[in-house]
């Protein structure tokens, strides 16, 4: 590989959702965003072999993906093309919710509740993820050809329904952010272990852009427990990132972890994020409060994780066992979602929400079980032992219909 | 601005209460108070349908409903609603006027 051709992978990674984002912005169509940011992108491998990489590889991408947009609505002929035209080249302020990010409306856009989950989780993973249909099919087991047409269809219902670019009215946050935290966890289990055989085994950018867009959505909802429960299991998950791999690119057990390597910072944010919402009254709560069963396990402050301790032996375990592909997997193998859900009827939040709208569904074609066996899969062929699994699996039930909080505590 | 239409989906005919009734019109004096009432009103059952084909010369008038189906469209509305947020809302607030299910749907 070339470092032109280098440079263009890691600028992929790094630029394509911020690229599509403020397109999707200006444009009011994420179809043609996408489209146009695609092309930006084949300009790029084409000249920058040659011409050499520009200094601001993102904002030359952007520049590029807008001309070419105007060109081609230039071209158009048709009224509601010179609409949108008049509508790019006066760029309107529009209203804007309490956090102004682009990325942040892509996701409110991509996980409106008018569209199926499936089609959430794909869109989000490919507008916001950067995620090419044919890794989101293998994520899916669903054929390529079948997932681009899901995704075809979502951004169709998107201009046909006009469902709104922006961050959602504030008394409808709540329920639409329960729907946002699904795919943003989704996107760090893809980035925790890549459903892709053929790639790295941890995917550090998507794991990185999900917290990055948990941390925003907190911003927009700072009392909401969920949204810090999930942040807090997402950073406690990612501390031990540093040690997830070996030199060779094994990815490394648990037990076997060098656990100097681990992220004191995020620990310590994350213990942070489950403490204060353990204690202030009166704010809304994940169910993790009212639950006995986590309360005799979480730890006090004063025998907290640290990273070489006895104590933080027991409690990542915990952590393991509660980290989202197993409890997600399992429950899609082994339990049906009507169980799932009757057993516990009070549960806020389940993984398999979905599923338990959709009984009919087929296992091998829904959701959860498609990141289940995409996960095993992974786990297979990056040499991931399953031992941690198995003594875990008789708790499964359970930690599936945790609530983010919930997970959150028993994490730390 | 975009127009929707929302039906009201049911499987008897007139079957509202005076209280739904009642709901109904407070829901569609607010939808007029806050522009966004384009037109609305209920159906006859399906039986009195006649399925018209002008296609030919001459028009063939076939009585009954071109579609059977146990639920039917019993009434419906059309508003207007900057986006698909807006309109979610307005169907909710319809939906439980009437009480009935609707579906929303955008024009092209």
């Amino acid at each position: 590989m070339t470092d032109a051709s280098k440079v263009i992978a890691r600028v992929y990674r790094e630029e394509w959702a911020p690229v599509v984002a403020t397109l999707a912005r200006r444009l009011r169509d994420l179809d043609i965003a996408e489209e146009m940011a695609a092309e930006a992108f084949a300009t790029a491998v084409e000249r920058w072999p040659v011409d050499g990489v520009p200094p601001n590889p993102g904002a030359w991408l952007a520049t590029t993906a807008y001309r070419k947009a105007i060109d081609r609505l230039r071209r158009e002929v048709r009224r509601e093309e010179k609409h949108k035209e008049a509508l790019v080249l006066s760029d309107p302020p529009e209203p804007l919710g309490a956090i102004d990010d682009d990325r942040l409306r892509l996701i409110f856009t991509c996980c409106h509740p008018a569209l199926a989950m499936e089609s959430r989780v794909a869109l989000t993973l490919r507008m916001v993820g950067g995620l090419t249909v044919p890794e989101i099919a293998r994520a899916f087991l669903v054929r390529e050809d079948a997932m681009g047409r899901r995704i075809t269809r979502a951004k169709a219902k998107i201009k046909a329904a006009r469902i709104p670019y922006g961050v959602p009215f504030r008394e409808d946050l709540p329920a639409r952010v329960t729907g946002v935290l699904t795919v943003l966890y989704l996107i760090f289990n893809e980035g925790y272990l890549a459903s892709d055989p053929g790639k790295e085994a941890i995917r550090g950018e998507l794991t990185a852009e999900a917290i990055r867009l948990t941390r925003l959505v907190r911003d927009l909802m700072p009392d909401d427990g969920e949204v810090a429960g999930l942040l807090a299991l997402m950073l406690l998950t990612e501390a031990r990132r540093p040690a997830r791999v070996s030199a060779s690119g094994e990815l490394v057990t648990l037990a076997e972890q060098d656990r100097s390597a681990w992220d004191r910072e995020l620990i310590a944010e994350g213990h942070a994020l489950v403490r204060a919402r353990a204690s202030p009254p009166g704010r809304r709560l994940g169910v993790s409060r009212s639950s006995p069963r986590s309360t005799p396990s979480t730890p006090t402050p004063g025998t907290s994780v640290t990273p070489t301790g006895r104590r933080s032996s027991r409690s990542t375990t915990s952590c393991f066992a509660s980290t989202p592909r197993r409890s997600c997997g399992s429950t899609g193998r082994s339990r049906s979602p009507s169980s799932t859900v009757r057993r516990s009827p009070s549960r806020r939040w389940t993984v398999c929400r979905w599923r338990a709208t959709t009984p009919s569904t087929p296992p091998a074609r829904s959701c959860c079980a498609g990141w289940a066996a995409a996960r095993s899969r992974g786990r297979r062929t990056t040499g991931l032992s399953r031992s941690p699994a198995t003594p875990r699996r008789r708790r499964t039930s359970s930690v599936a219909v945790m609530s983010w909080a919930q997970r959150a505590r028993r994490a730390e | 601005m975009a127009q929707y239409l929302i039906s009201v989906l049911d499987d008897t005919t007139n079957s509202a209460t005076a209280e739904e009734m009642a709901a109904i019109d407070a829901f569609n004096e607010e939808l007029k108070a806050k522009g966004h009432w384009v037109f609305a009103g209920g159906l006859a059952s399906p039986s009195t349908a006649t399925v018209v084909d002008g296609r030919g010369g001459e028009p063939v008038f076939t009585d009954g409903p071109y579609l059977e189906s146990k639920e039917y469209v019993g009434g419906f509305w059309i508003i207007e609603a900057p986006h698909l947020d807006v309109a979610l809302r307005l169907a909710a607030l319809g939906s439980r006027a009437c009480n009935r299910r609707v579906e929303l749907r955008p024009f092209l």
